[in-house]
């Protein structure tokens, strides 16, 4: 790991940039390493079936960001994810209900159980750990209370979604979800990086008093972030629908986990006010290349993808420790 | 009454009557204990029977969290320790013999303190946030239990063993007795020693009590190693009382029931304090749902929307902030008569 640290550095990449530098480092040599270990691996199509794969990810991870750029966590995100493909699954295989409205609905839905969490968060002052895990609970329960079963999605709409893929050229082809996600990736870093609501946020993220005697609207912010949270995990799982064609209490077991993982290796501080939306995409893409490698690879078990991501959070901590030592060494320091 | 009302277990004591109470309406003999075979039964018995292995490692999680930390991968550690003493006693030539089992327990419990000494080496010395240091282990540690069982489930045949969780011994679960044990040793260690207050100096502040010549780093990494220990000795109850150990689903979220279990308590997750009889009222209370969701009827898939509605009535009604702005805007409008206004005034002016 630190081998890759030290070109980064030589070439006069910015310290703030060098975790996100790191992990495109990652990426790119993990997929050299690929191409070199197994045959027909180092294709366009390896990577953007990566995307195909993980693109609800990118849009929770997307969610998530926010939120830990603000300083708070949501783990209620995997939770949402499931009852939006239960809801959206029996409303219309169960009730009939066309697609659209369906789509629209647990859109609203996601937003305003984001809201509703954001808002008890920043006016009752609980934290944001104990407010979302109440809300995993609740989103949860309301999963299993809908019923336990798998349900089968057969609208025409959602099997279209699942079914088109746009060719990018000579057997290269993503999927309608990828181009969902790659605009909600675009859409939410203008709005992190070029619009007040980003810059709150990391006013916010680095220090909340600090942002409230500046006048920025803390409140706001708090609650806005939430909502994005709230409204990506459940536009994340309209497209786990569209993936899996189903509804099902257990779908999206622990991607909170995997969604924190994701911003973490893309380099962002859980302290919050630290870290780049191109870092998250980035983290999702190594976290899903590493699920490919290991199927590549045959032998090893599913559990290694486990082990192996916790050692890839590891040495991104440290990294990062590393770092802040250093800055907080200089005595100018920033 | 207001004295009542002040005090931290007030909600909780009062949550908890309330579920019995909802018990002893819907269930017949709900509060009888009766004596078979030379052993203690009855619907309380079981709740403190199941409960035990959430009672430990809420017991483990409350001082961590007293040092304003937070320790997330007890639950795979409780699959680890499963998943190692399982395997080590079906490699035994005889699953019966004492010696062997007692090996298996300790090789387990070693191996538990290792990964609890692994967490607060990061969290005291690196310096990484707790909650990140210790998602590490929640997420490899899921993967190495299933290397350890081999993705499979391991089941064992072993009379000592199931001794730990599911045996009796003076005619009370032999479980609750490793409980009372390891609950009365926490509060004689940190509420008769010095190492009580240690933990509260250094969740108040680590750096101030460090300098005051509290040795911040060493108290932390005893906290994370106690909390990995109680969690391997649940992780030993839980294989137990099935006779199995499954490195994907055990211990599957008992991390957050943990950590509700503490705040319910009155532990805040901001550290500097806690409460041991809080935390055991918390872990209760999280049972007592569970077993009030079945006894009631109501189908068990529900339970999570109960725990939901729980967590946030009690986590609202310990919030200062919602008690200032729900309790002051209902007293206003009214014309503030003398009588009401002293009952709800030590509730307002804390």
């Amino acid at each position: 790991m630190t081998a890759t640290t030290l070109p980064a550095r030589r070439f006069g990449v910015p310290r703030k940039y060098v975790p996100v530098a790191v992990t495109g480092c990652l990426f790119v040599a993990m997929f050299v390493i690929g191409g070199f270990r197994y045959e027909s691996f180092a294709t366009g199509q390896v990577v953007l079936n990566v995307f195909i794969d993980n693109a609800f990810l990118l849009v929770v991870a997307v969610g998530m960001t926010f939120v830990i750029l603000s300083g708070g966590i949501d783990l209620s995100v995997g939770s949402v994810v499931a009852l939006t493909t239960m809801v959206s699954a029996t409303l219309m295989t169960g009730h009939g209900w066309p697609a659209w409205p369906v789509i629209l609905l647990v859109l609203v839905m996601g937003s305003v159980l984001g809201f509703a969490m954001g808002a008890i968060i920043h006016y009752f002052e609980i934290q944001p750990f104990i407010v979302t895990l109440a809300g995993m609970f609740l989103a949860r329960g309301l999963c299993y209370t809908i019923g336990t079963e798998s349900i089968s999605i057969t609208d025409p709409v959602f099997t279209a979604f699942a079914q088109t893929r746009i060719n990018l050229g000579p057997d290269l082809g993503i999927s309608p979800s990828v181009l969902i996600a790659a605009v909600v990736v675009l859409v939410a870093g203008y709005v992190l990086h070029y619009t007040r609501l980003g810059r709150s946020v990391y006013a916010v993220g680095g220090n909340e008093n600090s942002a409230l005697l500046m006048g920025l609207p803390v409140a706001r912010t708090k609650i806005a972030v939430y909502t994005i949270s709230g409204f990506c995990s459940a536009l994340g799982g309209i497209l786990l629908s569209f993936y899996m064609l189903s509804g099902y209490g257990l779908h999206a077991v622990g991607m909170e986990l995997d969604a924190i993982a994701a911003v973490v290796i893309g380099g962002a501080l859980l302290t919050g006010g630290s870290g780049y939306l191109l870092g998250t995409v980035l983290g999702v893409l190594v976290l899903g290349l590493t699920q490919t490698i290991l199927s590549f690879e045959g032998t090893l078990s599913s559990w290694w993808t486990r082990i192996f991501i916790g050692l890839l959070l590891l040495a991104f901590i440290l990294l990062q420790r590393l770092i802040g030592v250093r800055r907080s060494l200089r005595p100018s320091g920033s | 009454m207001s004295e009542l009302i002040r005090n931290r277990l007030f909600w909780p004591v009062l949550i908890l009557v309330g579920l019995m109470a909802l018990n002893v309406a819907f269930t017949d003999n709900f509060l009888n204990i009766q004596v078979k075979d030379g052993h203690l039964y009855g619907s309380l018995i079981d709740i403190l029977r199941f409960g035990a292995p959430l009672i430990l490692v809420a017991l483990g999680m409350t001082l961590v969290i007293a040092t304003r930390g937070i320790d997330l991968s007890v639950g795979s550690v409780v699959a680890i320790a499963g998943a190692l003493a399982c395997l080590r006693i079906s490699d035994l030539g005889d699953q019966n013999s004492v010696t062997g089992v007692l090996a298996a327990v300790g090789v387990t419990l070693a191996l538990t303190l290792v990964l609890g000494a692994w967490n607060g080496f990061l969290v005291a010395a690196v310096g990484i946030q707790p909650i990140i240091a210790t998602l590490i282990l929640m997420v490899a540690g899921r993967g190495l239990a299933q290397l350890i069982t081999d993705g499979q489930i391991v089941t064992i045949n072993s009379s000592p063993y199931k001794l730990i969780g599911g045996g009796y011994w003076l005619t009370l679960p032999f479980s609750i007795l490793i409980v009372v044990a390891l609950v009365a040793l926490t509060a004689f260690l940190t509420r008769r020693l010095a190492l009580g207050m240690f933990i509260e100096a250094v969740g108040g502040n680590a750096e101030a009590s460090r300098l005051s010549g509290i040795r911040s780093r060493g108290v932390l990494v005893v906290v994370y190693t106690f909390c990995a220990l109680c969690a391997g000795i649940a992780g030993l109850m839980i294989s137990s009382n099935v006779s199995s150990a499954d490195g994907n689903y055990a211990g599957l979220w008992i991390e957050l029931d943990a950590i509700l279990a503490v705040v319910i308590g009155g532990t805040s997750l901001a550290g500097g304090r806690f409460s041991i009889s809080g935390t055991i009222l918390g872990a209760l209370i999280i049972q007592t749902l569970t077993t009030t969701v079945y006894s009631i009827g109501v189908p068990p898939e529900t339970t999570l929307l109960f725990k939901a509605l729980v967590v946030t009535i009690v986590c609202l009604l310990q919030s200062p902030a919602f008690r200032q702005k729900v309790v002051k805007r209902r007293a206003r409008p009214v014309a503030p008569a003398p009588a009401p206004m002293s009952e709800r005034e030590p509730v307002t002016n804390r």
